[in-house]
């Protein structure tokens, strides 16, 4: 632009200079002819000296730009987003070398080491987004065909609507939140800092999250493999909520042998997640522990175990004769991770085979109202299997007591196949089978159903879970 | 009472023991060597280059790993956990793995925006910043510009140099050091260039199709023209209906090299091939793609050869 501004600049004043001259030369062509032929002479030799420095300074700018252009961007590519902080030395890059600025012995050439030193090339990173978070919103939208008397779920709703922020807060501490806007109202699933840049390799999270207990317990609905959760998360671990409470977690890599990773997690909670624990006063709270052992067995296949406990006070002794305070609800949980994806193929091959294990020791009153110890046991098993770039074929059986009652065992399984139009969106279709107890009946009832879903993602790029 | 006792002293020497674990490494290890962690093989390769024996590098994604899908494995959560630096290719590249492992580090010295964290971006020359409305109507489309910026020896040689700034600030003693092993490797890859260049010149203005958006940059400093995608949408995979438009504008224009990287399924490729006589080339877009491409020239020296090859027998 600069080089344009200048050269009409040179012309506008070149005309008014020119226009200038000529009632001089009309006054004098009545005095003396042969004086006006040589001014005439003379003006024309200024006009073609001027346009002859002219036609120099474009050509010093045309071998300026040509040999700006091998190593210079087009400017049509080159072009910065509105949005973005423009750094001083991004502009100088932006704008090809211009004659008029710099005159061609003195264009920058972008391999000198000065000019990698103090030019900033494409220095737009953080700064398009300005301090805004990452935004996000994932929809759940969910269907239900089929038959089951026990938890019928509704024909079709769009079952959550996450929106998900994400910021760097200040260098010591990142935030998340994740708020859930369901068909019954809003719910924030997570929202928590974590505190980076703790001496001794500590990790802090504070503020409500899904506790570490377990793997599918630390999973948002979108994410998971399947489209409802197992029968031992309903059963026995809080449902689809889970434990998912405000509290303070801390984590630390643990030493562990060559190559292998372990980590132990601690967290205490307020005390009141779903069904599973309840506060019945201000010290009731809650504690999770879990411990994860990873280990590579190759580039392409690892394994992942884990450790999980938990401890808080539940409901059962709320309205009877005896001190809630003693009624407390342990759970155990156990779970294995086999994964494997070949790195040259991965983006279409993968397979993840994954068990967890749940026991729930509950304290509650006996039906003839005496105190008494539910040990409850629960378990599913699930498989996934990538078999191209757009589809994943999966499977999953459960079997879980009930927490309250745990001679009633329900069991079933699921096929599971999602396809995927984009990273972006995700269509899945399950097969559902339960062998449920029904209590109002006090018989067991078959369940077939079949769900599907769609999964749409707006807005930032999340990272997968692993 | 024995077993109180017992146990305080268990904790003692548990907690003795866990404060020298975590105080020890930092009084030893003040004077070896810097370790520096990178997104992927190039970035490290170029580290190398820059830190010869002063530094330890190690890259997370392989050679031959889509850079766009890494998983946030745990085993380099141990690998951050120690770093002093880690190099970064930035533009949103590594968005879907890389920030959980940063988080998950407990390693501040690399969080985003320390002083050991370093975004190679700044110092590179970027192409395609996409201008107007972004939406993802055009795919996984990266809104600050192709990330796949490393694949033009005069970006790598941007790259050394920042992070032989980086270097000698993080080590002002061995500034003289990182500045000698800069100006070396000036000198070898503009040699190198040279030769690369000259390699290219009877190709110049070739068309070529890719699989995907992942050569911009080389083809702009080696002269090629990338006339076509093999992917619909970047991140899209191949749809018959692109693929027949494929096929027409590699007949019309005369197109005959499709450049593949090395994580993509070749049945696509290798049919539009079949239709139009052309030929498929596996280029390598990073370090490590094949064993014997080991350092920054050799991706190079590999990639224009395969080329140089396949035009020759395309002719």
């Amino acid at each position: 632009m600069k080089r344009f501004s200048i050269l009409s600049l040179l012309v506008l004043l070149a005309v008014p200079a020119h226009a200038q001259e000529k009632p001089v030369d009309r006054q004098s062509a009545e005095k003396q002819e042969p004086s006006a032929e040589e001014a005439r002479v003379k003006a024309l030799e200024e006009q073609v000296r001027s346009l002859a420095d002219q036609v120099a300074l474009l050509r010093g700018e045309l071998s300026a730009l040509r040999d700006a252009k091998a190593a210079e961007p087009r400017p049509a590519e080159r072009v910065l987003l509105a949005s973005s902080h423009i750094e001083p030395g991004a502009l100088a890059s932006a704008i090809p070398a211009s004659p008029a600025v710099a005159t061609p012995e003195a264009a920058p050439s972008p391999a000198s080491p000065q000019f990698a030193q103090t030019q900033t090339y494409g220095g737009a990173t953080s700064n398009a987004k300005l301090l805004n978070p990452d935004i996000s919103l994932i929809g759940d939208f969910i269907g239900t065909a089929g038959r089951n008397a026990i938890s019928p779920s509704r024909s079709l709703e769009l079952h959550e609507s996450e929106v998900g922020m994400q910021a760097i807060i200040d260098p010591y501490a990142r935030a998340d939140a994740f708020i859930s806007f369901g068909e019954t109202g809003v719910n924030v699933e997570e929202g928590y800092v974590t505190f980076t840049a703790l001496p001794a390799g500590l990790l802090l999270k504070v503020g409500k999250m899904r506790a570490e207990f377990g793997k599918v317990n630390t999973i948002h609905n979108h994410a998971l493999p399947f489209i409802d959760r197992p029968l031992a998360t309903n059963n026995l671990v809080g449902g689809e909520d889970g434990i998912d409470d405000a509290g303070i977690s801390l984590s630390r890599f643990l030493p562990a042998p060559k190559n292998w990773f372990f980590q132990g997690t601690a967290q205490v909670y307020r005390g009141d997640s779903a069904d599973v624990f309840t506060a019945n006063q201000r010290q009731d709270v809650s504690a999770v522990g879990h411990l994860r052992l990873y280990r590579d067995l190759g580039e392409s296949t690892n394994i992942d175990l884990g450790g999980s406990y938990a401890r808080g006070h539940n409901n059962a002794g709320v309205g009877t004769t005896l001190n809630p305070d003693n009624f407390i609800t342990n759970l155990y949980g156990a779970d294995a991770t086999l994964r494997w994806k070949p790195l040259r193929r991965a983006i279409y091959h993968s397979f993840l085979l994954r068990t967890e294990l749940f026991w729930s020791a509950r304290d509650q009153l006996s039906p003839v109202n005496i105190f008494q110890t539910q040990h409850a046991f629960g378990m599913y098993s699930s498989a996934e299997y990538r078999a191209n770039r757009r589809w994943t074929i999966g499977g999953r059986f459960d079997r879980s007591g009930r927490a309250t009652n745990a001679s009633l065992t329900d069991s079933g399984f699921s096929g599971i196949l999602t396809y995927w139009p984009s990273e972006f969106s995700q269509i899945r279709g399950q097969y559902r089978y339960g062998h449920l107890w029904d209590t109002t009946n006090a018989r067991y009832t078959d369940a077939n159903e079949f769900l599907f879903q769609f999964l749409f993602v707006m807005g930032a790029h999340g990272a997968h879970p692993f | 009472m024995r077993n109180s006792k017992l146990y305080t002293r268990c904790i003692a020497l548990v907690a003795s023991l866990a404060l020298a674990c975590a105080t020890c490494p930092l009084g030893a290890r003040a004077e070896s060597k810097l370790r520096i962690m990178t997104a992927t093989t190039d970035l490290a390769a170029l580290a190398q280059e820059v830190g010869g024996d002063k530094v330890e590098v190690e890259s997370v994604a392989r050679g031959y790993q889509d850079p766009h899908f890494v998983e946030a494995k745990p085993s380099f959560l141990l690998k951050l956990q120690h770093a002093d630096l880690l190099v970064i290719v930035g533009l949103e590249l590594e968005i879907g793995w890389l920030p959980p492992l940063i988080t998950q580090s407990t390693n501040p010295k690399i969080q985003v925006g320390a002083p050991g964290y370093f975004d190679a971006s700044r110092f590179a020359r970027i192409l395609e910043i996409p201008t107007g409305v972004v939406t993802r109507a055009e795919g996984d489309v990266h809104p600050l510009g192709n990330p796949h910026y490393w694949l033009d020896p005069d970006n790598g040689l941007r790259i050394a140099k920042g992070i032989q700034n980086k270097l000698s600030e993080m080590r002002p003693n061995d500034a003289g050091y990182f500045a000698q092993r800069y100006d070396d490797f000036e000198k070898r890859i503009k040699q190198a260039d040279e030769k690369w260049l000259a390699d290219m010149k009877p190709y110049a203005g070739r068309k070529i199709v890719t699989y995907h958006r992942s050569w911009p940059n080389f083809a702009e400093h080696f002269h090629l023209d990338v006339v076509g995608y093999v992917e619909p949408r970047p991140g899209i995979p191949p749809s018959p209906q692109h693929t027949v438009e494929l096929i027409g504008l590699m007949k019309r224009d005369g197109v005959k090299i499709i450049a593949v990287e090395p994580y993509f399924d070749l049945k696509t490729p290798n049919a539009v091939a079949r239709e139009t006589g052309g030929k498929v080339v596996v280029l390598m877009p990073s370090v490590g793609g094949e064993k014997e491409i080991t350092d920054y020239f050799k991706l190079f020296d590999y990639d224009i050869a395969k080329l140089k090859q396949a035009f020759d027998e395309t002719k």
